[in-house]
């Protein structure tokens, strides 16, 4: 079937099934989100239809706008650890031994066949002021203690103060970095798999060091990869609303947890649809950049 | 960019037919819910007895579907667009009060309850529901400080949570926006319904003040954290607490002296339940003098069944922290639905959030 204009019965037939599914659980659902956006909200929380754009003015208020960048850095931040940590993983997986490829790309998807709700909770039994992390350092701090206490140092240390590590913004970043690590990885190591090899033996060859083939050769190619794992990442983290309902503390509140909120506690649906689509326009903002820079560069395209 | 292929079909008829459709998928019910051998029940978790649906599955020979929602605005957020197909539930006061408002309850015949004498005449005239039309009362209960004794001492006023760093980073709220803002208006001496924006705007700029020692809002969960270490004195429900004091003898519970939001939850049948007989069986049948005690001995809230009494466990009906004191309850308030008014909370809530 190369030409579906010439075969346009067997081209609807297997094209029909997927766009339906589209159509009624996407298109339908988004259609009703953004007709609701333009409605009001009765006494009972109920909502009526109408045509006013109070809501999105009311959600360009500096209170909401401020949780909006808040959440935008959340997600940056979490973006870029996942360059700084999943760019040498992939690396180290797309130039490791043959057999030792499949292995290691396991390692990074085992995570995946866990419920989210659960890792998340593993969170929790690590950070918190009696979980692991906190009994291991107490172990560290009382062996030092005891060495020291043997040559006669006594009470060098002190006793021993938990760190606290949950219920604040540095925990939702961690949660999120831990969630969304394979997602950036993925896509760079299936960027670097197609990297021509050529390139870089041409590269050493001609005099060029590791470091500078890296930086002039293989980033430059290997950038759609990146851009498109690290844009996957930065709208899923920009949406997330588990996490920083779990791990964060007081002042831990991103725009996914808001817009919940507007669907339950407030009960004020054409608010929430309103916030929804100002994160979809973000997000639509956010492709939009993603395509202009593929088109732009000379990289590889996957 | 393609172009969009039916340039008959405007955009703007698309949406319209398109929402159209999705809001009558929605309305559709629930199929195969309606045998008339079935109830749908749907409550909250860890909210009934241990015996309460095998009793009643012998003594009817009905099936029973039970649902778990963990708030009320989970529960109002199904039923807002129709009942997916329910026939009990078990709405709080104030929810009560504005699913009535929103015409979602069917109205209840204490006729064809054969133990409806049972329930306490003190329950039977709610100021949410006159002469409880649309509900039969099921448990009330209150809000209050959970704390570890070796570390607090007993807390006997709410200032230590919302006014003092005394605690500092050991103090765990309630993520309910109207029962924490509602407790800090009754500690600044303001009504917990009130609609005045200075006193919303008193109550939130405190907790912001506050904010620095608190360290988290925890939905449901404060309990939890009370029990691994993570905090010191926690804001919960009573009966969460009296579970964790089960586990750990080195918790208490203790009621405030300015008073607490009680609050009091009853079984509704909302309009459009397929199974309104059954539902009038397993009501009956939650009333029942033994029944009740069974449950109230299981979750250890206070009942509304006077007739219980007798069968609950001693040792609850002299708890002050299950069955409050009076001097207590005369200066406790309820929750009532604010309306509109909602908005001003919210905004207060989620401007305590975002500072």
């Amino acid at each position: 079937m190369r030409d579906w204009r010439r075969n346009k019965a067997a081209f609807g037939l297997l094209i029909g099934p997927a766009s339906l599914w589209l159509v009624v659980f996407f298109t339908l659902p988004l259609a009703i989100v953004w007709v609701y956006s333009f409605g009001l909200k009765g006494p009972q929380g109920q909502t009526i239809l109408a045509l006013t754009f109070e809501n999105y003015t009311r959600a360009l208020d500096w209170l909401y706008l401020e949780i909006i960048l808040k959440s935008l850095w959340i997600a940056l931040a979490t973006t870029a650890i996942c360059v700084i940590m999943g760019f040498p993983l992939a690396m180290g997986i797309a130039f490791a031994p043959k057999s030792l490829k499949n292995p290691l790309l396991l390692l990074v998807i085992l995570p995946f066949w866990t419920n989210l709700l659960i890792r998340t909770y593993a969170w929790i039994a690590v950070l918190r002021t009696r979980g692991f992390l906190n009994f291991g350092l107490e172990w560290l701090h009382d062996g030092f203690a005891a060495v020291a206490a043997a040559v006669g140092l006594d009470d060098l240390l002190g006793p021993f103060q938990p760190l606290e590590l949950l219920y604040n913004q540095y925990a939702v970043v961690i949660g999120l970095v831990y969630v969304h690590l394979p997602f950036l990885v993925l896509p760079l190591y299936a960027t670097l798999e197609k990297l021509d090899r050529g390139y870089l033996e041409a590269s050493l060859d001609l005099g060029a060091g590791h470091w500078r083939t890296l930086v002039s050769i293989t980033l430059p190619l290997v950038m759609p990869g990146l851009v498109s794992g690290g844009l996957l990442v930065f709208i899923m983290s920009m949406g997330n609303f588990l996490t920083p309902d779990l791990l964060g503390g007081t002042s831990s509140l991103m725009i996914g947890n808001l817009i919940a909120r507007q669907y339950g506690a407030a009960r004020d649906w054409p608010f929430g649809s309103a916030l929804s689509f100002l994160l979809l326009y973000a997000t639509f903002i956010a492709l939009w950049v993603r395509a202009a820079v593929a088109q732009r560069s000379k990289g590889l395209s996957y | 960019m393609t172009r969009f292929p039916f340039s008959s079909l405007s955009r703007r008829r698309f949406l319209k037919g398109a929402a159209a459709a999705g809001i009558s998928v929605a309305a559709l019910p629930r199929a195969g819910w309606g045998g008339s051998d079935q109830i749908n029940i749907y409550n909250w978790d860890t909210y009934i007895g241990e015996t309460t649906l095998d009793s009643f599955k012998a003594k009817t020979g009905l099936k029973v579907q039970y649902d778990l929602y963990a708030n009320l605005e989970e529960m109002f957020a199904k039923f807002k667009e129709g009942n997916p197909g329910y026939d009990v539930i078990f709405p709080s006061d104030y929810m009560i009060e504005t699913m009535i408002a929103a015409d979602m309850l069917e109205e209840i015949d204490h006729s064809r309850l054969a133990n409806w004498k049972n329930v306490d005449p003190n329950f039977r005239n709610p100021p949410f529901d006159p002469g409880c039309k649309h509900n039969v009362p099921y448990f009330w209960g209150s809000v209050g400080v959970g704390y570890r004794k070796s570390k607090v001492e007993t807390p006997r006023s709410w200032k230590d949570l919302f006014d003092s760093d005394k605690y500092a980073g050991r103090i765990a709220l309630l993520a309910d926006s109207r029962f924490v803002l509602g407790i800090v208006l009754m500690y600044l001496g303001h009504s917990p319904n009130t609609t005045n924006p200075k006193e919303i705007a008193e109550a939130r700029d405190l907790l912001i003040r506050q904010k620095k020692n608190i360290k988290a809002f925890a939905p449901d969960s404060g309990q939890d954290m009370l029990v691994a270490g993570d905090v010191d004195i926690v804001m919960e429900w009573n009966g969460d607490i009296l579970n964790v004091m089960a586990e750990d003898k080195d918790l208490a519970y203790a009621v405030p002296d300015e008073g607490s939001i009680l609050w009091i939850d009853g079984m509704c049948i909302p309009k459009g339940a397929p199974n309104i007989d059954n539902a009038y069986k397993f009501l009956d049948h939650v009333i029942d003098a033994k029944v009740n005690a069974e449950i109230a001995n299981t979750i250890h809230y206070a009942t509304t069944d006077l007739a219980a009494r007798q069968y609950v466990d001693k040792a609850d009906l002299a708890n002050p922290a299950v069955y409050l004191p009076d001097e207590i309850v005369k200066k406790s308030k309820s929750l009532i639905d604010i309306g509109d008014a909602l908005r001003l909370y919210d905004e207060a809530w989620t401007a305590i959030q975002a500072a």
